[in-house]
């Protein structure tokens, strides 16, 4: 490159270039003059003439929301359609003054306004804003007559979602609100803009959010040709949206409804999967929400009470909720041990009721132990000494791959929320997790004494519900792995065709038969002769279980007496099961916060389900409710 | 006995001396156009006038502060403002909040503050201070830590995501280099290499922004999208005809055909009303503030001052180029406004800071070669 000094030449070189640059923008608004004497001049006529049919205005038509039934068909979500009154602020001068007046000829509550002021700050540039919904006809009448009062204002037909079924599988389906800033950006990304241009709601959470593209259908336009004034004269051409596709469920809606009833007011979560194919059956968090609520724009106080609650009933407990899985943790560490050879079925420890390592005693619930334990004792009994042995021999890293290929620690994919990013992850301890968790080196090293907890489901483990009903199905399913989904098929409207959704498994683990025969007999005692035998007891069918207790609070040592202790830090109750044995139908995770022992509570929310779905059989007290009857309730 | 006239003729000297009067006259003159076309625009609606008229007096406060520094004090400002912008953007990366999904505000307490602004004028003073300082040293070295100096940002921008501010500040540096003396040969190389790379950038767009230049081609591909601005921005220019159809009058405008009418999109009002002869018109006031703007440079005594002056006017250039090719449609849709027309404070502002630079570099000119 050379010479780049020369003091001379170089205020000559920055006038040459000055003249260089000169030339260009003479050039380029050159090439702009000749744009506009093309359009303006050339083409005049031709946009004239477009001009003046520009009177033409091309007005979306919202498609029909895909509905969402049940595996039985049971319609969970629909839409029907009801007059809304609504305001065009761009076009209004005084809006306090407008509503006033329009508060004269219709109802308008003190509630409705402040809907109103939450929508304006989220809305869009130019468009309207509902201030009243669900006009009866004789308001639709009474406006109507008054119209020239209010430009600015009009009567809209708009289609609302509606979820039947109420609170019922709430945090399964999700629900759809007023379209945010934020959501604009997602359908961008998408390449989906244009497609929504009048579409005012879209999917928050839960399928709703998920499947949000299926649900939507294709917005069809209507040209319309319009007077000086702006108002419509006639419609020239239409082009007729195409609806959104429908979802069906494996989720069965009864069973859903049982078990929410089950748990009572009590917090907590279950997740019922199909084993053969990872279709869930029922996925329970309580307490749940009214997901209608929310279609017409929450109002602030409700939304208030809902996120302020202590019981957090907006959080989907199956998928954000972390738990240390407790002993439900010990078929799956005995499957690990038979799996890498660490054990035989057969050897077996004697139990004095503790663990010593190093200066730490670690204890079993027993005390006094358990006597001679071998695994089949281990899992009915729940013997905590054994586990506690065997996490020492295995060591962590083979732990952490173990129960990493159960998909423990790891999002499951659940078709819920936008792509998986409202699921949450747990903890899947390992020395590289603790690298990554903490900063400070000290931290960061991994002891061996920490891996003996690890063992009984405790330490740093903690996994979502979703993860340990997935661990279970695949168990149920002789190490066959599916991805947990809602949809079983998405029916194109269309076409008429229907899409499965991934019938294929997503990985085989290659689990031998006989190491597996070894955990289903034990887990199958569990229930005829160990901590789960109570809640089972007179079960006409074969299942496979086991009781956890999650410790919410460390007591150092000290004895737990739940009664003692405040409610909120009691132990978590968990259960996990599959039936019937021979050939499991159905696969469960129940957690019950701060329930207690598993066997307790836990247990038997998992044979009321368990005798609903085998046997049809209802469980005492619920209330007999036909959802076809329900439905009619609701019918316009 | 007060000498009042005396103080009174000092007074205003000490108000006039700073300004530059032809490059005064065309600002207010396109101000002017702009405040009717404003008016126009936002007539039967929301009413922009009194807004935009306050704008327009807090962004001419600006100019005359800015244009009483000497260019030494600019130069002192240089480095802090670039180090202090560029610490901003990083903050933006780490913490920045996302509007719209992307991240480009910084809440400071009492206000959100959008780092990206301050770069427009923070690099070409960096840039500029950086030739100045190696002057008489300049080697191919020096080239290249100021093709960092402006990457870096450049980058950060892009990754906001705002592609349309990153190339205008990208813009505002690469002038500043081509100006230092970027030889030819460099200059078509990257041409070339960026013809090369066209296929391959293709692919890292997003499809939306793929989409953006699609519609370009074909607007009628996408009516209810992007392509439905460009349709009816075009309408409304090829309609006002060679002398427009009047003040007021634009039907396209008035019957809400245009979106964006009183910002981005104003361009499309004004033509609409004015025709073809007033967009002559407003093409002429552009080239003479263009003009203007290199006579300053070129009449600039140091190299700092030269550069600066040369790349805040193809700034100005490149706004307005940018915005009335992408409303009359043959370049894609990109947040742009046109300068000392669009409604809007902040753009002011910043467009305002560039003039009283340009002022600043004009009048101090006799003071440095003394």
């Amino acid at each position: 490159m050379g010479d780049f000094h020369n003091p001379e030449g170089d205020s000559d070189r920055f006038r040459f270039r000055l003249g260089a640059v000169a030339v260009l923008v003479l050039l380029a608004f050159g090439i702009l003059f000749a744009r506009f004497f093309w359009l303006q001049v050339l083409q005049h006529d031709f946009y004239r003439t477009r001009a003046e049919d520009n009177r033409i205005a091309l007005i979306p038509v919202v498609p029909n929301r895909g509905v969402i039934t049940d595996r039985n068909g049971v319609v969970l979500a629909r839409n029907y359609s009801a007059f809304t009154l609504e305001i065009t602020p761009s076009q209004v001068g005084k809006l306090d003054e407008t509503i006033d007046a329009l508060a004269e000829v219709i109802d308008i509550q003190p509630k409705d306004r402040k809907r109103f002021r939450r929508l304006l700050d989220e809305a869009k540039n130019f468009e309207s804003i509902p201030i009243r919904n669900r006009l009866t006809d004789e308001e639709v009448a009474r406006f109507t007559a008054q119209r020239y009062r209010f430009p600015g204002v009009e009567v809209k037909a708009r289609l609302f979602r509606q979820y039947p079924r109420g609170k019922v599988g709430s945090h399964a389906l999700g629900y759809i609100g007023r379209i945010t800033e934020r959501d604009l950006k997602w359908i961008e990304e998408a390449g989906q803009l244009a497609n929504y241009k009048g579409t005012d709601h879209a999917g928050k959470t839960g399928l709703e959010q998920h499947y949000e593209f299926e649900l939507h259908g294709e917005t069809g336009y209507e040209e319309v040709e319009i007077d000086a004034g702006g108002r419509a004269i006639r419609s020239l051409k239409r082009i007729p949206p195409v609806s959104g596709n429908n979802l069906e469920l494996s989720l069965d809606v009864r069973l859903q409804a049982i078990t929410e009833q089950a748990f009572g007011d009590r917090k907590g979560a279950l997740v019922a999967i199909e084993p053969a194919t990872g279709g869930i059956l029922a996925l329970v968090s309580t307490p749940t929400f009214d997901p209608n609520m929310f279609v017409d724009g929450i109002s602030p106080e409700n939304w208030k009470e809902l996120n302020e609650h202590p019981d957090k009933p907006m959080i989907n407990r199956t998928i954000n909720g972390a738990y240390p899985p407790g002993s439900t943790f010990k078929p799956f560490m005995a499957l690990a041990a038979l799996e890498t050879g660490k054990r035989t079925p057969q050897q077996a420890i004697s139990d004095p009721g503790y663990f010593t390592f190093g200066n730490h005693t670690f204890r079993d619930d027993k005390k006094g132990g358990h006597g001679t334990v071998d695994m089949y004792k281990s899992i009915v009994h729940s013997c905590d000494t054994y586990y506690y042995v065997l996490a020492n021999d295995m060591g962590i890293d083979a732990i952490a791959r173990f129960m990493g290929s159960l998909g423990f620690g790891q999002k499951t994919g659940v078709d819920l929320g936008k792509d998986d990013s409202g699921e949450s992850k747990g903890v899947l301890p390992s020395p590289e997790w603790k690298k990554q968790r903490f900063k400070k080196p000290e931290q960061q090293k991994w002891y061996s004494g920490e891996t003996i907890s690890i063992g009984i489901g405790q330490g740093y483990n903690a996994y979502t519900p979703i993860q340990l009903a997935q661990a279970t199905a695949t168990l149920a399913n002789n190490g066959v792995m599916f991805r947990p989904h809602l949809v079983r098929t998405i029916v194109d409207t269309k076409t008429g065709e229907r899409r499965p959704v991934e019938p294929k498994p997503i990985r085989d683990l290659d689990l031998k038969a006989k190491n597996l025969e070894v955990i289903h007999r034990a887990m199958v005692g569990v229930n005829k002769e160990g901590t789960g035998a109570r809640a089972f007891a007179g079960a006409p069918y074969a299942v496979g279980g086991k009781t956890g207790t999650a410790q919410v609070f460390s007591l150092k040592g000290a004895e737990y007496k739940a009664h003692a202790i405040k409610k909120e830090l009691r132990d978590h109750a968990l259960f996990i099961a599959y039936a019937p044995i021979e050939n499991p139908v159905i696969a469960l995770a129940v957690l019950v916060e701060n329930g207690g022992f598993g066997a307790q509570s836990a247990a038997p929310i998992a044979r009321m389900v368990l005798d609903y779905y085998l046997l049809g059989k209802l469980p005492a007290g619920a209330a007999r409710e036909d959802p076809a009857a329900v439905e009619d309730d609701n019918e316009e | 006995m007060i000498d009042v006239i005396g103080y009174a003729r000092r007074g205003l000297r000490a108000l006039v001396a700073p300004i530059d009067f032809p490059l005064l006259l065309i600002t207010l003159t396109i101000m002017a156009v702009g405040l009717a076309t404003v008016n126009s625009a936002t007539f039967d609606g929301n009413h922009r006038l009194g807004a935009q008229a306050i704008n327009m007096g807090v962004a001419m406060v600006v100019m005359w502060l800015v244009a009483r520094l000497p260019p030494q004090k600019l130069m002192g400002i240089a480095v802090p403002l670039y180090v202090v912008g560029l610490l901003l953007l990083v903050a933006v990366f780490l913490f920045g909040i996302k509007v719209n999904g992307a991240k480009r505000w910084l809440n400071i307490g009492i206000t959100r503050i959008q780092p990206s602004e301050i770069m427009k004028i923070a690099m070409p003073l960096m840039l500029a201070w950086y030739f100045h300082k190696y002057e008489a040293t300049l080697r191919a070295r020096h080239f290249i830590v100021a093709a960092v100096l402006l990457a870096v940002p450049f980058l950060l921008i892009a990754k906001q995501p705002d592609l349309g501010t990153a190339l205008l500040v990208g813009g505002a540096g690469f002038y500043v280099i081509f100006f230092a003396g970027l030889p030819w040969k460099v200059i078509f190389g990257l041409l070339a290499a960026a013809g090369a790379a066209a296929p391959f950038l293709w692919t890292m767009l997003h499809d939306y922004q793929r989409k953006r230049i699609l519609t370009l081609i074909d607007p009628t591909s996408d009516p209810l999208g992007s392509g439905y601005h460009i349709i009816q921005s075009t309408i409304a220019i090829g309609s006002g005809g060679p002398f427009g159809k009047g003040y007021l009058n634009g039907t396209q405008t008035h019957l809400e055909f245009i979106p964006e009418k009183h910002t981005d999109f104003i361009f499309a009002v004004y033509s609409e009303e004015w025709g073809l002869a007033g967009n002559a018109l407003l093409i002429f006031l552009y080239l003479l503030l263009v003009g203007r703007g290199l006579m300053i440079a070129s009449a600039a005594p140091t190299l700092f001052t030269r550069l600066l002056a040369g790349a805040i006017t193809l700034g100005f250039f490149t706004y307005a180029f940018i915005n009335m090719g992408m409303v009359s449609g043959i370049l894609p849709v990109v947040g742009v406004p046109l300068p000392f027309m669009s409604y809007g404070g902040t753009a002011l502002v910043t467009l305002f800071l560039g003039i009283g630079i340009l002022m600043s570099i004009q009048t101090h000119r006799m003071l440095v070669k003394k």
